[in-house]
């Protein structure tokens, strides 16, 4: 491990923990203020990929980056609407299920119009390259602009919760959803607006993650589960504990990916021969990039037994 | 810790304090109840009753302080574990299993006590004791005839019934009832009070209400909780003379009586 | 149409009646449907009602949403078939009628492992428990080959040792009744756990886990119970399915895609009722098997009829029937048969001209290399040509038109009906 490689896998694993934020924040919103868990969030993610992909073969991409998130807002908003508001009287385990349906829809539809395949959803001119070169290794200008994007979007978010007056309309909604509706303001639509807000934000992390990513149908389903990781872990209802259980699965990961030490060659290292016929080799032979696709759903258990309520939870579910 | 048996004292509070953040709810809370007893708790709105039942009934835990019933400390047990220490509660809003019937409801409110605990190898159908207990409890209750009524489809006063129902159904020897009559018409709260002497003869009985008449006629000591304290714990005649709840409380109760001439 | 939750409480004469039907039924079906297809989709049912019903104890009974069963279903396959495996080679010797015995204590075992973690909290959130445990294990299965059997699985050969009286388990119809057998089994042994005070206070944390915990009980000791028991029978299931394909494979038997299509189809089935993850299951192999040959869009038909489920039917198929045979109860089901004949013409109607459109455009997509002519129910359509596409929206907006008018006049008519029939209900309660 050299300095080098350590810098620039931060650097990688703070943009990727970053997008993930994105896409958690959304969930944490939705969730703080309906108590519906969309499973969906991430097919949503897809589209603003998928549509980003179209869009910016026809008007470029800076265009695109406006226009998709806005259409995969517009079309939460409807689902909402449409779909949701109508299971709502039954509870909150169908308003999973409705969700989850509509996952299975979306991703129909995507591999329907799109193709089964990846699409070819490349980088603008201006993202390609790298920002700079330490020690000879690049950190690309599309990571940082993800990392930009997220920031910037965290800002914007929070000031319109704490400095607009639909913001706050917002976090009443939030904890006393009647006492706000008998006050005059129009719950349902904040509601609406909420749903499609936290999609519109999925979308957009879709539109630069895909191109920096990979756009692919299986898009939705890999990110999913980590994203419903990172908000357990972080604290049902925690945008803080999103925040910071975001990065860290970020950061975990991408390190966890390059790495490629083993329990037996640690072993090694101080001497211990072991191989095929030891005992527990299966275990001991797993490199750690191996290992990687696991680590956050190791982490989401060993958070339920320490630590149920999340690193920073809030909400007693 | 035989204080029980020293003092006789089924439910005691010591210095009860409990935090939301940073507001005080309850601040030093002092309640000593003796066994047998009927207490009221009474208190102007937002003074903290529901919560020091959420305290002594575990679903929250103090912040510091004791609560000890039958001289045993149980702030900061779970729910479950004070139940089977000889307490249970009735809620406020009615918490009744509503897709199951009358006569279900109350088995399942009896299974604990008589030990089934968490059997899968044995039917409901064939245990006699619960089936009998469940409808001696019915009896009590008057809600025989309507046996097999799903719960949700009762009428309020009825859910009302099954809910103290399901409250005593395990034997509890400490019973806490929040707001029993809320929301009755006067006719059916007369019949409920009966209805809560009867099934809690020889208990302890703490009860949270708002209807003076229910309380003065029902109640052999009164506490007066104000901002998170009991500021008095008499007799009705005493604390309806006591100055500090007259000021308190009592006196804005009499003038909206004779101004909205309740 | 009212949420009310329906019992059907037949008296115990006609409660012996259903389960000898269902057994004959179990018994007979081979040799109504005679075809080796019909063996194999028979034989499948027979395995996914088991854990159909053991996913709906945690569904149904106790309202825990989970999206990772296929971790004990599939556990189970993979130790039944390492244990088959290990009792050919002699080192094991137990007869195949007790491996499915094998594969439920394994799923057991793993429900006790994992299960008190999991149902340390409940609703949604024990809902995302599951989904990371079963992206858990899932991604363990490629790191351990050596048990998972890597990409190419685990295979076995079910015939080994002595044999029964002439059994040898090899040909499909004796594993059929193998599975049969354990089908009647296992579905009794689940019907009668309804009836336990675990059963019963299972579906009173279902209701209100407060309350329950006022009554003595801590919920989490129930729910958890409650799960190491469905886990059984889970493995139970999983094991017939290994023995019936004597293959198990890493990347298939343990996915969240298997875990999704047994939660989309008990629900679909009728989460609500005992007998509606039965039904589940009947429409999961029927679906996979029959419905995948026909067309190729059929998991985006899958998909819509979920949604529409959850938002108009959430008491699935199950909860459709009771409300038909609650209205045949008081007699005025026969008023309403014009209506549902209405309803199932125009419903035909516009779902013929969707079903045009979709299998249009999954011919373009998929099929481009075979030229834009396809068959759509016997005739031949053109995927490019505007005449089949207005064909298709023109039948399609006609049924939408026509049925949303029946539907107006069935609504009018069913809520009639239900007005009486609560008025007949309460008349003789007053008795």
């Amino acid at each position: 491990m050299n300095p080098e490689f350590f810098v620039i896998s931060l650097l990688n694993g703070f943009s990727y923990g970053l997008l993930l934020f994105m896409l958690s924040s959304g969930l944490t919103l939705i969730f703080s203020m309906m108590g519906v868990l969309n499973f969906a969030h991430t097919s949503f993610y897809m589209l603003g990929a998928y549509f980003a992909y179209s869009l910016s073969g026809s008007i470029g991409f800076w265009p695109a980056l406006v226009l998709a998130p806005l259409l995969v807002g517009v079309m939460g908003a409807l689902f909402e609407r449409y779909c949701l508001r109508r299971v709502h009287k039954f509870g909150h385990v169908p308003e999973l299920l409705v969700t989850f349906g509509l996952s299975y829809l979306v991703l129909e539809l995507v591999q329907l119009v799109w193709g089964r395949s990846t699409v070819p959803y490349g980088l603008p001119p201006l993202l390609q390259g790298p920002l700079f070169t330490l020690y000879g290794t690049q950190f690309p200008r599309s990571r940082s602009f993800i990392m930009l994007v997220a920031l910037l979007m965290l800002l914007a978010v929070w000031l319109v919760l704490t400095r607009t007056r639909i913001g706050l309309v917002i976090q009443a909604a939030l904890k006393h959803p009647q006492m706000v509706e008998a006050l005059g303001h129009n719950v349902p639509r904040v509601f609406m607006l909420v749903f499609g807000g936290g999609c519109a934000l999925a979308g957009l992390a879709g539109v630069i993650g895909g191109n920096t990513y990979i756009t692919e149908p299986a898009m939705a389903a890999s990110v999913g589960s980590i994203i419903f990781v990172v908000v357990v872990v972080g604290g049902m209802g925690s945008l803080a504990g999103a925040f910071l259980a975001s990065l860290l699965i970020g950061i975990v990961q991408t390190f966890a990916v390059a790495l490629d030490y083993s329990l037996a060659g640690a072993l090694a290292h101080v001497g211990v021969q072991v191989g095929e016929g030891s005992v527990g080799w299966p275990v001991l032979k797993l490199t750690i990039s191996q290992v990687a696709p696991m680590l956050p759903y190791l982490l989401l258990v060993l958070i339920l037994i320490l630590r149920p309520k999340g690193l920073l939870g809030t909400r007693e579910d | 810790m035989m204080a029980d048996k020293a003092t006789g004292h089924a439910l005691e509070l010591v210095d009860l304090r409990k935090s939301f953040g940073k507001t005080e709810i309850i601040r030093g809370a002092n309640l000593a109840v003796r066994a047998g007893e009927r207490v009221a708790i009474i208190g102007p709105n937002g003074a903290g009753k529901s919560t020091l039942f959420n305290l002594i009934s575990g679903r929250f835990a103090p912040t510091s302080g004791q609560v000890l019933l039958h001289g045993a400390r149980i702030d900061g047990k779970k729910p479950f574990e004070i139940n089977r220490m000889g307490l249970s509660r009735s809620f406020q809003i009615t918490n009744i299993f509503g897709r199951l019937s009358v006569f279900e409801n109350l088995r399942c409110a009896v299974l604990w006590s008589l030990g089934y605990r968490y059997a899968f190898w044995r039917f409901l159908s064939r245990l006699q004791d619960a089936n009998e207990r469940a409808e001696q409890l019915m009896e009590m209750i008057r809600l025989h005839r309507k046996r097999d009524t799903l719960a949700m489809n009762l009428t309020y006063a009825e859910q009302r019934a099954l809910e103290i129902g399901i409250t005593i159904a395990g034997g509890a020897s400490v019973i806490l009832l929040d707001e029993p009559t809320a929301g009755m018409s006067k006719s059916e709260t007369t019949r409920f009070i009966h209805l809560i002497r009867e099934v809690t003869e020889g208990r302890t009985l703490l009860t949270v209400e708002h209807d003076m008449g229910v309380v003065f006629g029902l109640a052999d000591r009164i506490a007066v909780v104000v901002y998170g304290e009991v500021i008095a714990f008499d007799t009705p005649e005493a604390v309806r003379a006591n100055p500090r709840v007259q000021e308190a409380y009592l006196g804005s109760v009499i003038a909206t009586q004779q101004a909205g001439g309740h | 149409m009212t949420a009310t939750h329906y019992r059907f409480k037949p008296w115990n004469v006609g409660r012996f009646l259903v389960w000898t039907l269902f057994a004959l039924l179990l018994i007979a079906a081979p040799h109504v449907f005679t075809s080796s297809l019909a063996l194999t989709m028979l034989s499948q049912m027979g395995y996914l009602i088991i854990i159909c019903l053991s996913y709906n104890m945690l569904l149904g009974q106790g309202g825990m949403l989970s999206f990772g069963h296929a971790v004990y279903t599939g556990l189970g396959s993979f130790i039944t078939i390492h244990a088959i495996n290990m009792a050919g080679r002699g080192e094991f010797p137990v007869p195949l009628v007790f491996m499915p015995v094998v594969g439920g204590l394994a799923g057991l075992f793993f429900a006790v492992l994992l299960g008190y973690v999991t149902t340390k909290k409940s609703g949604t959130t024990f809902a995302m428990i599951t989904l990371g445990i079963g992206e858990l294990i899932a991604a363990m299965a490629l790191m351990f080959p050596e048990f998972f059997g890597g990409e190419g699985g685990v295979t076995t050969d079910r015939v080994y040792g002595q044999g029964l009286l002439g059994i040898t388990f090899g040909p499909g119809i004796e594993v059929y009744y193998l599975i049969a057998a354990y089908c009647f089994t296992c579905t009794a042994a689940m019907f009668a756990f309804t009836g336990t005070p675990l059963g019963r206070m299972l579906n009173a944390v279902r209701d209100n886990p407060e309350r329950v915990e006022f009554m003595g009980y801590d919920t989490q000791q129930v729910r958890y119970r409650a799960f190491c028991i469905a886990g059984f029978f889970a493995g139970v299931g999983g094991a017939l399915a290994a023995i019936n394909f004597e293959i198990v494979t890493g990347v298939d038997s343990v996915s969240m895609v298997r875990s999704g299509g047994y939660l989309l189809f008990t629900f679909l089935g009728g989460a609500t009722f005992f007998f509606g993850p039965i039904i589940g299951a009947v429409l999961l192999v029927l679906a996979s098997v029959l419905l995948s040959e026909l067309s190729k869009a059929w998991l985006l038909y899958l998909g819509l009829v979920f949604l529409f489920m959850v938002m108009y039917a959430p008491g699935g198929v199950a909860s459709l029937i009771m409300m038909n045979l609650r209205l045949a109860k008081y007699g005025k089901l026969g008023r309403l048969w014009v209506s549902y004949l209405g309803l199932a013409g125009a419903g035909l109607t516009a779902l013929l001209g969707a079903a045009a459109m979709v299998e249009m455009t999954y011919h373009l997509q998929l099929n481009a290399a075979l030229g834009p002519q396809l068959h759509f129910l016997g005739a031949s359509i053109n995927a490019r040509g505007l005449t089949s596409w207005f064909g298709a929206g023109f039948v399609l907006l006609t049924g939408l038109g026509l049925f949303e008018l029946c539907r107006r006049e069935f609504l009018r008519q069913w809520g009639e009906a239900q007005e009486e029939i609560e008025r007949e209900i309460k008349r003789q309660e007053a008795l």
